[in-house]
């Protein structure tokens, strides 16, 4: 059960920084941006690639976080540029993304198997096992990213990006750019969840490219749950429950796992605490309407 | 400082919905003028605006603020010399934001947006002065989101917001036509007396007849896409109501007189 435990951190310490990808796009710009499951593959394709091809591990990451950003700046141009909505912009460079993965990789997927990753080093250098130093690595990479993309979003650029979000006509009558804060958002978004593939496929010694599908929709999982159970309405909090929302999720999702539900229906089950969650300010309208008809009722 | 030169715009053009909204428009203004516009709906009053702003490309015609040529550039790139208000308090704004961060957003109308600190401390003193100077309480709840405030609270924020900085001109379009008659007629004052106090040239779009005549020193009033009426100074400040209904039905604007209009007599 420890071990179950320990995988589930490790894991979801890994996926923090794709929620924190997920909650950039989503919730600062408001945008669900399907780029996400191509660029989350493409970061794994790109540090397999380059660790099976004899090079170094941290160049590989470096060049994954690269083209995670040109991932986002491509859905940012077709979005602002060529005026294709978000969420067909999104599906069309992840379609895209699908062809050019397949292209780096040349193969359906890649092993790892005793190749050097990034936290081969912390593993000998802590004497642990693979685990904890995925824990390790994941907590330093998660909180570092937090605090730097909290300094980021009190900067004049990071605050034009939450403006854009709330309201483009006013960013613009401000003097702003919107098409340039939502490329960059865009940007930052996929070259933070090109960095989680990269560590991802490293974690799990190998790359597929099926491991995007799905993972928008785990993306929002962890980003709603982050928010129910600790989202606080200072920023930093806020930012902070990303990377425990996707912990939790990996957690509930290993728990499931035990207790004896198929991994075949991971998925569905995903889609349907999604679905449920998103719902839930409908839920809560409805009750409310119940319970005054209600008292109307009882009033007459 | 305004000069405008036939200005031409067409929505859906080359299709049944095809409506010309500004009809080869000529219009000057001199600095510190502060000109009220009225008409009917779709007179052109807030395509005019708008074509100003940047929010439409115009099809034909120059538009140049301070002899600076606006009409080719982008609506963000024209926001450095413009301060503008919107009819919709919620357009202004940025809800999810504090009222301190709306207005750091807005003091740097204009400048490179880098990646320095999005707001100093030094710059909240500066606000709390002036959200004191509209008398709303503001100034003791600068961290509280916009998206709490009242539409009129709003719209007083915007206005501030319009005029940091010192724009070249303000634009204001029917800022007050969403908000009770108290709070419309405070708003209004306010917009005066800030127009008076950093002497901005104005040009205020109004539904409300009262307001055009008591306000500013010039008064236009369009129709159909063009300039009907176009009266200033001593002239204006004799004008009645009366006067105006009477002008309106000599030049043949019988849609100006709509419900609104005479309703806000």
């Amino acid at each position: 059960m420890e071990q179950v435990l320990l995988g589930a951190v490790s894991q979801g310490l890994l996926w923090a920084m794709m929620t924190l990808g997920v909650y950039i796009t989503y919730r600062v710009l408001g945008i669900a941006d399907m780029t996400a499951e191509g660029s989350l593959t493409m970061g794994a394709a790109v540090a397999a690639g380059t660790i099976s091809g004899g090079g170094s591990a941290y160049v590989g990451v470096a060049i994954a976080v690269l083209a995670g950003a040109l991932a986002g700046m491509m859905t940012g141009l077709l979005h602002t540029k060529l005026r294709i909505p978000a969420l067909l912009s999104g599906i069309l460079t992840m379609i895209a993304l699908y062809s050019i993965n397949l292209r780096i990789m040349g193969a359906a997927n890649i092993s790892l198997l005793r190749k050097i990753t990034v936290f081969a080093p912390v593993q000998e250098l802590m004497g642990t096992s693979k685990t904890l130093s995925v824990i390790l690595l994941g907590a330093v990479c998660s909180i570092l990213l937090v605090t730097v993309l909290y300094w980021f979003f009190g900067t004049e650029i990071g605050s034009a990006i939450r403006a854009t979000g709330t309201n483009p006509h006013m960013v613009r009558a401000q003097g702003i750019n919107t098409d340039t804060t939502i490329i960059l958002g865009l940007m930052i978004s996929n070259a933070l969840i090109s960095f989680s593939g990269s560590l991802i496929s490293q974690a799990q010694n190998f790359a597929d490219l099926q491991m995007g599908t799905g993972a928008i929709v785990i993306g929002l999982a962890s980003l709603i749950i982050g928010e129910v159970l600790f989202g606080q309405r200072h920023f930093y909090t806020r930012l902070l429950s990303m990377a425990l929302g996707a912990i939790t999720y990996r957690i509930i999702i290993a728990l499931v796992l035990k207790m004896g539900m198929p991994s075949d229906d991971l998925k569905l089950f995903t889609a349907i605490t999604v679905a449920l969650a998103l719902s839930l300010p409908r839920f809560r309208e409805l009750g409310r309407t119940l319970k005054k008809s209600l008292r109307r009722e009882g009033a007459r | 400082m305004l000069d405008i030169r036939n200005v031409t715009k067409i929505f859906n053009a080359g299709t049944v919905n095809e409506r010309k909204a500004l009809d080869n428009i000529s219009l000057s203004m001199s600095d510190g003028d502060f000109v009220t516009v009225i008409g009917g709906n779709g007179a052109g009053k807030s395509t005019l605006l708008n074509c100003i702003a940047g929010v439409y490309p115009v099809d034909e015609g120059t538009i140049m603020v301070d002899n600076i040529k606006l009409d080719r550039l982008p609506e963000y790139k024209r926001a450095k010399y413009l301060g503008r208000v919107f009819q919709d308090p919620m357009m202004g704004t940025a809800a999810d934001m504090g009222i301190q961060e709306n207005l750091a957003l807005a003091w740097r109308r204009g400048n490179r947006r880098t990646l320095r600190w999005g707001i100093m401390d030094k710059e909240k003193e500066l606000y709390r002065k002036l959200l004191a100077s509209l008398d709303l309480g503001l100034e003791d709840r600068m961290a509280a989101k916009v998206g709490l405030l009242s539409g009129g609270q709003r719209q007083a924020l915007t206005l501030l917001m319009a005029t940091l900085n010192a724009p070249k001109m303000l634009l204001l379009d029917e800022h007050t036509a969403a908000l009770d008659p108290k709070t419309a007629r405070k708003v209004l004052e306010l917009s005066d007396q800030f127009i008076k106090k950093e002497k901005l040239t104005t040009m205020m779009v109004t539904h409300n007849m009262r307001a055009a005549l008591q306000y500013g020193n010039r008064l236009i009033m369009m129709n159909e896409g063009t300039i009907l009426l176009d009266i200033s100074g001593e002239e204006k400040a004799k004008l009645r109501i009366d006067d105006l209904l009477r002008l309106f039905e000599k030049a043949g604007a019988d849609e100006f007189m709509n419900d609104r209009m005479l309703l806000s007599k």
